[in-house]
């Protein structure tokens, strides 16, 4: 199937007709910024943005989520025997995300996805998902989605890629999921000669702006341990207050920590799994009290040898991070991964 | 207040060079619009990373717990009455401390300043010697805004600019803000309906992500183990259950009780803009009512909840 042009007008139409056939995410401005929320009666879609405050990573793996549920009471017959927590994961389609953080998905697949562990409920979710991006036209200045591995209009992640023309979106397929979403859209006509110019006029007009370079070149042939050991991580860790802001707005931070939520009359229990993040107390806390990384130094060191040493090196493709910017956004004391990746990449 | 820049850098030499303190805490211009950067600096060779302006938001005084080694610290009026209170409940040694007060002139609000240019990219925002004004550039515009209209909540109602504890000012006291209702918001809040008023708070933590970067960015919040951390026994879940999230808010309010000092660390760092002070603020007030107390103001007075005084307005313990 070839590309589609819808007009901006029917774009909520189109939006809804969707619904029939899976659960729409679309960007919503909440306050000052804007979240990926499912599209419900009254939701209010809205494309005015550069990009959504929360990673959409919330699809694959929700801050929190049951795992299981049991019972402690005695007198039950299934006491002390977990329960799987039902997961219906009906089709969806994420409509409106960024190149960047659709290509996130595809760093993180591989800690969820390995010939060796399958994450079932990563997997579900993200098997459930069409992901329709949106190129940027006006990439944000904290971006260095050029330098990751990604870029304004890339296509890796993606199953169709929208160009905002104005006045009209140009829906390009890039999959079979990406055909088969827009054969179920209502509305919209084939993509004329003109619309094709004009989407290919403004990837060059974008890629000729230019965004910021960050060099991460060097990263794959240094020394593990004199990165380890170098000697600016405590200036680096200075001024970090521990606060995880940067790995809970990241696209590409996975970690999860498996908690027991235990409760009283009844004496029911439900296994959860978090979000957890390298920048607090509780992280790899040993049931001993010992904690490897006991000091911030250590857990600042830790964020950056991940995303820009040890994963280059596990992988050999790139580093942990798509350059979406928004650690460089909003940390609070302005710790900014791009100084630090030039710092590295410069030792 | 940009001008102070220089005098800090003087200051932060002289303490160097002649051994006054080992370490000078300051900050240094961040790489990020409105977004400056809390710095350490050993070498009286590196004082040129020391910048001062109206974004410099983050309470240095988190800086200090822990330290044992002679700092120099910049301290505005909150900043000064938080290490007042960490001197008194032992988290830092005045003798160890040689504090240059910076009379203030208030933070920039950098929320209301996106909302201004209507979420437009902000690539530069300069600010006038004085500090009166601040211009916003990005790409094809440029704006100027007077300070007064974008001052963070908590410095729109500062009632002590000027550090109340120091070793030496980097420039005159400023005139301190007369006739500034502090507690307007509380008393709306107060005289909500019960129902209403839970809506209120249930509302305003809505979006919370429990990443706690508000506790984190509070200097009050030193302990080892924070409640929400512990887990035998476990206060707190740890998912996003709503009554969870809501038991942290108000539990770590009550913490700051007669402590906090409004300085605005806390509502500034929250990636997704959650009016935290709403909690600690009404504390504030119930302590000056209560009490006649404001946190910090003096190194020879206990706080209200550690002390026991005849005056005190409650009966129940008479
Ligand atoms: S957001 Fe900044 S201060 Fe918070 S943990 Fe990350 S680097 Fe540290
Ligand atoms: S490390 Fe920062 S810039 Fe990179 S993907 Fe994560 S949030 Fe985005
Ligand atoms: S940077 Fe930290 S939180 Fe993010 S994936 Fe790595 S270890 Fe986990
Ligand atoms: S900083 Fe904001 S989001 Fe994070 S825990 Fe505090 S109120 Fe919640």
């Amino acid at each position: 199937m070839s590309a589609k042009i819808f007009s901006k007008d029917e774009w909520a139409g189109v939006l809804e007709g969707l619904k029939d056939a899976y659960e729409v995410y679309v960007p919503v401005k909440e306050g000052d910024f804007h979240n990926f929320r499912p599209l419900k009666e009254g939701t209010r879609p809205s494309f005015e943005f550069q990009n959504t405050r929360m990673s959409p990573k919330f699809l694959t793996e929700p801050q929190s989520e049951r795992m299981f549920e049991y019972t402690l009471d005695k007198n039950q017959p299934d006491a002390h025997i977990l329960k799987e927590d039902e997961k219906e994961i009906p089709p969806r389609a994420v409509v409106g995300i960024r190149p960047c953080d659709a290509f996130a998905f595809q760093l993180v697949k591989r800690n969820f996805d390995t010939p060796r562990y399958k994450d079932p409920y990563w997997l579900k979710r993200y098997e459930a998902t069409t992901f329709v991006g949106l190129g940027c036209n006006d990439p944000c200045e904290t971006c260095f989605c050029a330098s990751a591995g990604s870029g304004p209009f890339d296509r890796k992640g993606l199953d169709v890629l929208l160009y905002d023309l104005g006045d009209a979106y140009l829906a390009q397929p890039l999959t079979d999921k990406g055909e088969a979403l827009l054969e179920k859209t209502d509305g919209g006509k084939e993509a004329d000669e003109a619309s094709w110019k004009k989407a290919q006029g403004l990837t060059r007009q974008v890629a000729g702006k230019g965004s910021r370079r960050v060099s991460t070149d060097k990263l794959r042939e240094k020394d593990v341990n004199a990165l380890y050991e170098a000697p600016f991580w405590e200036d680096v860790a200075f001024s970090c207050i521990n606060c995880g802001t940067c790995t809970f707005l990241c696209p590409t931070c996975w970690c999860f920590d498996i908690q027991d939520e235990v409760q009283m009359l009844p004496m029911v229990g439900d296994r959860m799994r978090n979000w957890d993040s390298c920048m607090f107390p509780l992280f790899t806390l040993h049931g001993s009290g010992h904690n490897p990384r006991s000091s911030k130094t250590e857990r600042v060191r830790q964020r950056f040898m991940h995303k820009l040493k040890y994963y280059v090196d596990k992988y050999d493709d790139g580093i942990q991070c798509v350059g979406c910017g928004r650690c460089v956004q909003f940390c609070p004391v302005n710790i900014d991964i791009r100084e630090i990746a030039e710092k590295m990449n410069a030792l | 207040m940009i001008e102070y820049t220089e005098k800090i850098r003087e200051i932060a030499k002289k303490l160097l060079e002649e051994g006054t303190v080992d370490a000078f805490i300051g900050y240094k211009k961040g790489s990020v619009p409105m977004m400056n950067e809390p710095v350490l600096v050993r070498d009286p060779a590196d004082v040129d990373v020391l910048h001062w302006d109206s974004n410099c938001g983050l309470n240095l005084c988190n800086y200090l717990t822990g330290r044992t080694d002679k700092v120099g610290i910049l301290a505005t009026g909150c900043n000064s009455r938080n290490i007042v209170t960490h001197v008194i409940e032992n988290q830092a040694d005045r003798e160890r401390l040689y504090i240059v007060g910076v009379p203030c002139t208030g933070v920039i609000n950098h929320r209301a300043v996106k909302r201004a240019v209507k979420g437009r990219e902000i690539t530069e925002v300069v600010e006038e010697p004085g500090g009166e004004r601040f211009t916003v550039k990005g790409p094809g515009y440029e704006e100027t805004f007077e300070k007064a209209d974008f001052l963070q909540l908590n410095c729109a109602t500062c009632r002590h600019r000027n550090p109340v504890e120091y070793d030496e000012l980097v420039a005159e006291e400023v005139p301190e803000q007369q006739a500034v209702q502090a507690f307007k918001d509380v008393e709306k809040i107060e005289q909500m309906e019960p129902q209403k008023k839970w809506d209120f708070f249930e509302r305003a933590i809505s979006s919370c992500i429990r990443c706690y970067a508000c506790r984190n960015a509070c200097p009050l919040c030193y302990c080892p183990t924070c409640f929400v951390d512990e887990s035998k026994p476990q206060w707190v879940g740890k998912s996003i259950d709503p009554a969870d999230t809501m038991t942290f808010h108000f539990l770590r309010a009550y913490h700051c009780a007669g402590r906090c000092t409004d300085c605005g660390a806390c509502e500034r760092a929250c990636p997704v803009g959650i009016p935290v002070r709403q909690f600690t603020k009404k504390l504030n007030k119930d302590c000056i009512e209560l009490f006649d107390w404001e946190a910090g103001l003096s190194l020879d007075s206990r706080p209200p909840l550690d002390v026991y005084r005849k005056e005190d307005p409650n009966d129940f313990i008479r």
